[in-house]
């Protein structure tokens, strides 16, 4: 272990040093950290011994944690949007296992959406209406049901452009050029703003429904993008073996160049959706409160002002939890897909 | 069963295919040879469409191949192909990259597709490596999974594009020994190869191509002893 250790780390007169640069600064920031959480934080009390302080306020995040979490959904009925998260770290688990990747996974994930949101409306007495919606449950339900659309969307917008047919090429070209070229944030605004105004008297489209088609819109372009990267790398070969032997282009797709081309790009693909999961953060814009928006709206409570820092770095903390999973997922994924060749 | 006639065509302003008329009958084994970039190459893969002309009209079992109305899935299933670089499907097992076009293309149930591609395997002598991928397997190996490939589909004819080109020396001789093989047993194909050898034991005719034009049409004797085309003649001292 010992050996190991100077092997890795201090082999050299130059690996030593870098080595010990590095663990100073580690040690620092943590002492740093650990002082201003647990030695100085002020874990019981309320805004005025937290003020008097020079440590973290866990007292606010105490305060405000269900608020963060959830936003304003009713207290009576939390249980419905914590069951419903407790059964997407279930389904989350399930999916990551190879040994689950079959036809029902499909079927399976469709459910559990449908489920998910069952959860979170209610229904009859018990409704409770999208605009109540907040906090995690709201930032994965507009990331998920996000990347499950917008995903397929994008491999199909890959596929029109790098086609022969002009005329699937060209709308794919314009389709995807025209929504890179702007901020999501203009197309949240647009779908928020200009769409209601289409839309003749009466007939309105419920405001986390335009949010949701926004990011659609939006990461599709991008996931488009990615897979055309793939597309782009099989060789030309793998083509005309496919229709060598009687495939036709659907078949030749499905079974030949797709397979092989969206596994070459997972670390992008990945990529962007970690991306899209960190940009649903910008619905805040339009009224809606998603994590980022209750955490922000945490910190405006007249009792308790001043404890940005400690409303930040929960919501970072959770965040940062999220992300990192799907990273792991990604490096699981391409692991798996290069051991079986 | 195949026949060309008058084919021309053009890549933009290069002329590839000349005035190209070829008649070729059912069980016929016909070697394509010629200098590289004299459209040895194209000429094949005109005949099942993985490139287009531009003039002229190619018949496989009297269908027109570039017609509207012709099912060019089936007409591919008629006409096998064996390429240079194998295009084995490399996600795909052995077994799979053999029962994916009889399963997909012809509806074959399962079972007996695999029936069909262990069969084969085990012609080729690739039996053991069934479950194996493609990057798994030698040069040598990935061209006689990929002639089994071409035989689970029972084509009428089989194309050959370069099949030992891209193969190291010594593995040449056992994919030249599957197609000598094949053609005993009477398939049909037409083979563009450098492999005179090949071309003496099994060839019925030897077409030569130059400059996209057919300069010799003959049977192997004639080919090699008598021709009085200067260019076949310039050819055959530079490789024999």
């Amino acid at each position: 272990m010992l050996r190991q250790l100077k092997k890795k780390y201090f082999i050299d007169l130059g690996s030593t040093l870098a080595s010990t640069f590095i663990l100073c600064i580690y040690l620092f920031v943590g002492w740093y950290f650990f002082n201003w959480l647990i030695i100085d934080g002020v874990w019981v009390g309320d805004a005025n011994i937290c003020k008097n302080s020079s440590g973290a306020c866990v007292s606010f995040l105490k305060e405000k944690f269900t608020f963060i979490l959830f936003g304003v959904y009713p207290r009576e009925y939390l249980y419905r949007p914590i069951l419903g998260i407790v059964l997407l770290v279930i389904g989350w688990i399930h999916f990551t296992k190879k040994k689950n990747w079959n036809n029902l996974l499909f079927v399976k994930f469709l459910v559990l959406m449908i489920i998910y949101f069952v959860l979170l409306s209610g229904f009859g007495e018990n409704k409770v209406e999208t605009s109540k919606w907040g906090g995690l449950p709201l930032t994965l339900l507009l990331s998920i049901v996000g990347v499950a659309i917008s995903y397929p969307v994008g491999i199909l917008l890959a596929l029109g452009r790098t086609s022969k047919q002009a005329v699937p090429r060209y709308l794919s070209i314009v389709y995807i050029e025209l929504i890179r070229g702007v901020p999501l944030i203009s197309i949240l605004f647009m779908s928020s703003v200009l769409i209601p105004l289409f839309l003749p008297d009466g007939i309105t489209i419920n405001k986390l429904f335009r949010a949701q088609l926004a990011i659609i819109f939006f990461s599709s372009a991008y996931f488009a993008e990615v897979v055309r990267g793939g597309l782009n790398s099989i060789p030309k070969g793998q083509w005309e073996g496919a229709k060598s032997i009687g495939l036709n282009y659907i078949q030749t797709i499905k079974l030949v160049i797709l397979p092989q081309a969206l596994v070459k790009v997972i670390p992008p693909t990945v990529n962007t959706m970690i991306g899209m999961f960190k940009d649903t953060s910008l619905v805040i814009i339009i009224a809606l409160f998603d994590l980022m928006g209750t955490t922000k709206a945490s910190m405006t409570d007249s009792k308790w002002l001043g404890f940005s820092v400690e409303a930040y770095f929960l919501c970072a903390v959770i965040y940062f939890i999220i992300c990192s999973r799907m990273g792991r997922f990604s490096k699981k994924v391409e692991e798996e897909f290069q051991r079986s060749h | 069963m195949i026949e060309l006639k008058n084919v021309n065509k053009w890549y933009d302003d290069f002329h590839v295919l000349k005035d190209i008329n070829l008649r070729i009958e059912t069980g016929e084994k016909v070697v394509v040879c010629g200098p590289s970039g004299s459209g040895k190459s194209t000429l094949i893969r005109c005949i099942n469409n993985l490139e287009e002309y531009q003039q002229g009209e190619i018949f496989v079992d009297s269908i027109e191949v570039q017609d509207l109305q012709t099912n060019i899935e089936k007409l591919r299933m008629d006409v096998g192909m064996v390429f240079q670089h194998f295009n084995l499907f490399p996600h795909l097992s052995i077994l799979q990259n053999l029962t994916i076009g009889p399963m997909k293309a012809k509806n074959i149930p399962e079972e007996e597709a695999k029936k069909t591609a262990l069969k084969f395997l085990d012609k080729v002598k690739i039996l053991s490596e069934a479950n194996k991928y493609p990057d798994q397997l030698s040069g040598g190996q990935k061209q006689r999974v990929a002639i089994a490939r071409t035989l689970c589909m029972a084509p009428k004819i089989i194309l050959f594009d370069e099949p030992t080109s891209a193969l190291d020396p010594e593995m040449v001789k056992e994919v030249l020994d599957v197609m000598i093989d094949l053609a005993k047993e009477g398939m049909a194909m037409i083979c563009v190869t450098h492999e005179m050898g090949f071309a003496k034991s099994v060839a019925d005719r030897i077409i030569f191509m130059d400059e996209g034009r057919i300069v010799e049409d003959a049977t192997p004797e004639n080919f090699f002893e008598n021709s009085t085309q200067p260019r076949v003649k310039e050819f055959l001292s530079q490789i024999l």
